[in-house]
């Protein structure tokens, strides 16, 4: 093995340890952060009673999901159902490790360590435990993976509630995935490369993508909460419904472990909303770029706050917000978001089309174009489309029914 | 349709769902910075002349207390009327006598698990001797201990339960 070859090795090791420490300590404190948001939207305090303001109410659940009692389903298909939690757990982890947490940092070391040998490391690290040129691709095609391990828990528990919380996420994180893609094909577009890194450095050239994509971004939220299986579209658990949907037969650690995977997903989901269109750890001005450990460290702190940002919105949402009722989930799925996504891809092709035509590619420029363009798409949709017509109520039903007889 | 559901008509710029979202974030976070409402139980408690939101009811019935005279003894002249009327079957009475013809309970012990809190003993007892309380912090690490003996009953401080005046329906 070659020196440059244990370096790589050694910062890629060590950057997992961090960025899997940081995920998973997210991870706990998020669950106290969502109980704490969710009291104080109920003019309640929430927990403060396990160290100070309740920060040790994560480690006291902890404890008590390992020391509780393991319950198995006499009639469950015990394969699956020890496998269902790690089949959602692990994909929610492995998603964090392609998202740039920050400015590349110049690492200059040569070293000669012992049992390992010479190593060394020349150039600019990325932040990302693993910057692959194919990055959101992985990442789609990974959460993917997670739908599995809902639906498998859900028919494995071998009971009814379980398996309609199941065939719910297969059927809703399904076609939400198809709106989901479809609203990144723009992105794609105006990239031009598939890559977290190159994403941001588009548009660091350019304007944010919130900004020339907005409808693009819309659609990616939307579809990112029903892919977390969050509040508005939280069928699959649907307490009132179903108990706990697909988790309804799990207990202590592995139930433990479906909630792990639902923050880490909503980590996941806030950083890549942050990375592909709020500019990632980029900060408007040039003098993030000089790759030192400081340069590093703050824009780090500022991709926090916009992922931090998100996950506030994921969690604002869910309080504010009752549950979707199952055929309007999937209208607005099938019938809104795709059609959106589609016609934007369209949308964004012809002004880039014209763009070219027309001899404008000075980056910004053509940002600000694209915006304008997403104004006239925003006040469409926003409030010409919105009229009542975006969901099909009892009211939509009613005119249907009276106009056939 | 087939079952008649009402239709409201309303007029189209209600039916907006953006503006209805927006307009119920908007709720959940002006909630966010309002006051909290939560009373921290173990160091704030609600008192007796507290008048406040959070005050317990003159009339709440909890657990028992029994009242002594002057001397420290309880009142209780052992007449058998509250556990003739207990409905829970749960006050165990046993009357003895002194040398001067005073009666007195050789043992008085109340059933708090069977006991249903109606407050029937209160309002039967010829001496206000026994009385329900306003009192609900009751925890125990064990069964036993929630029945309760004469002792325990004389020396209990808290307030008693007004009880329920059928001619004062709001209590005033």
């Amino acid at each position: 093995m070659t020196p440059d070859m244990k370096g790589f090795l050694i910062l890629t090791v060590l950057k997992m340890v961090v960025v899997f420490t940081i995920v998973l300590v997210g991870v706990a404190l998020l669950t106290l952060m969502e109980r704490k948001v969710s009291a104080w939207m109920q003019n309640r305090r929430g927990p403060n009673r396990v160290g100070w303001a309740g920060l040790l109410q994560p480690a006291a659940d902890g404890v008590k999901n390992i020391v509780k009692e393991e319950t198995f389903p006499a009639e469950a298909n015990q394969l699956l159902f020890i496998l269902a939690p790690a089949i959602s757990f692990i994909p929610a982890l492995l998603l964090s490790g392609v998202i740039p947490w920050g400015a590349p940092i110049n690492v200059n070391f040569d070293w000669n360590l012992p049992l390992i040998g010479h190593a060394s490391f020349h150039g600019p690290m990325s932040l990302a435990v693993a910057d692959l040129p194919i990055g959101f691709l992985f990442i789609l095609a990974i959460s993917s993976i997670g739908v599995y391990g809902i639906a498998l828990a859900g028919w494995s528990s071998n009971s009814k509630y379980s398996l309609l919380g199941g065939l719910r996420s297969s059927a809703q994180m399904v076609s939400y995935e198809v709106a989901m893609g479809l609203s990144l094909i723009p992105v794609l577009l105006l990239a031009g490369n598939a890559t977290f890194s190159e994403i941001i450095r588009a548009q660091q050239q350019g304007l944010w993508f919130v900004a020339s994509l907005t409808l693009s971004f819309f659609v990616f939220m939307v579809a990112g909460f029903a892919e977390t299986n969050r509040l508005p579209f939280d069928l699959p658990e649907a307490e009132s419904e179903l108990i706990a949907g697909y988790h309804t037969e799990y207990s202590a650690m592995k139930f433990s472990l479906f909630m792990i995977a639902e923050y880490a997903n909503m980590i996941t989901v806030s950083a890549m909303m942050a990375t592909l269109f709020f500019g990632g750890w980029d900060i408007p001005g040039r003098w993030d770029e000089n790759g030192s450990a400081l340069a590093g460290l703050v824009t780090a702190l500022v991709m926090f706050t916009k992922s931090f940002f998100f996950i506030f919105l994921f969690m604002w949402v869910r309080w504010s917000f009752p549950r979707f009722r199952y055929d309007q989930l999937m209208a607005l799925g099938w019938k809104f978001m795709i059609p959106l996504a589609l016609a934007y891809i369209v949308v964004i092709c012809v002004a880039m089309w014209a763009l070219g035509a027309a001899g404008i590619v000075h980056p910004k420029i053509q940002g600000l174009v694209l915006l304008g363009l997403n104004l006239v798409g925003i006040y469409i949709v926003f409030f010409l489309l919105d009229r009542g017509r975006l969901l099909s109520g009892s009211y939509r039903r009613q005119a249907a029914a009276g106009a056939r007889g | 349709m087939a079952i008649g559901v009402k239709v409201m008509k309303r007029p189209e710029r209600e039916m907006s769902y953006v503006r209805a979202a927006l307009k119920g974030m908007a709720l959940t976070f002006k909630h966010m910075l309002q006051p909290k409402v939560t009373m921290q139980y173990p160091e704030e408690r609600s008192t007796a002349d507290e008048r406040g939101s959070y005050a317990v009811a003159p009339r709440w019935r909890g657990t028992h207390r029994m009242l002594a005279d002057e001397q420290g003894r309880s009142k209780c002249v052992a007449c058998g009327l509250c556990p003739q009327i207990c409905p829970a079957n749960c006050i165990k009475l046993v009357p003895g006598e002194d040398e001067e013809g005073n009666r007195y309970p050789l043992i008085y012990e109340i059933d708090e698990f069977r006991c249903v809190f109606c407050g029937y003993c209160q309002e039967v007892c010829p001496e206000e001797a026994i009385h329900v309380g306003v009192h609900f912090e009751n925890a125990e690490y064990s069964r036993d201990r929630f029945v309760y003996d004469l002792e325990r009953l004389t020396s209990q401080t808290h307030q008693v339960s007004s009880l329920w005046d059928p001619a004062d329906v709001r209590g005033q």
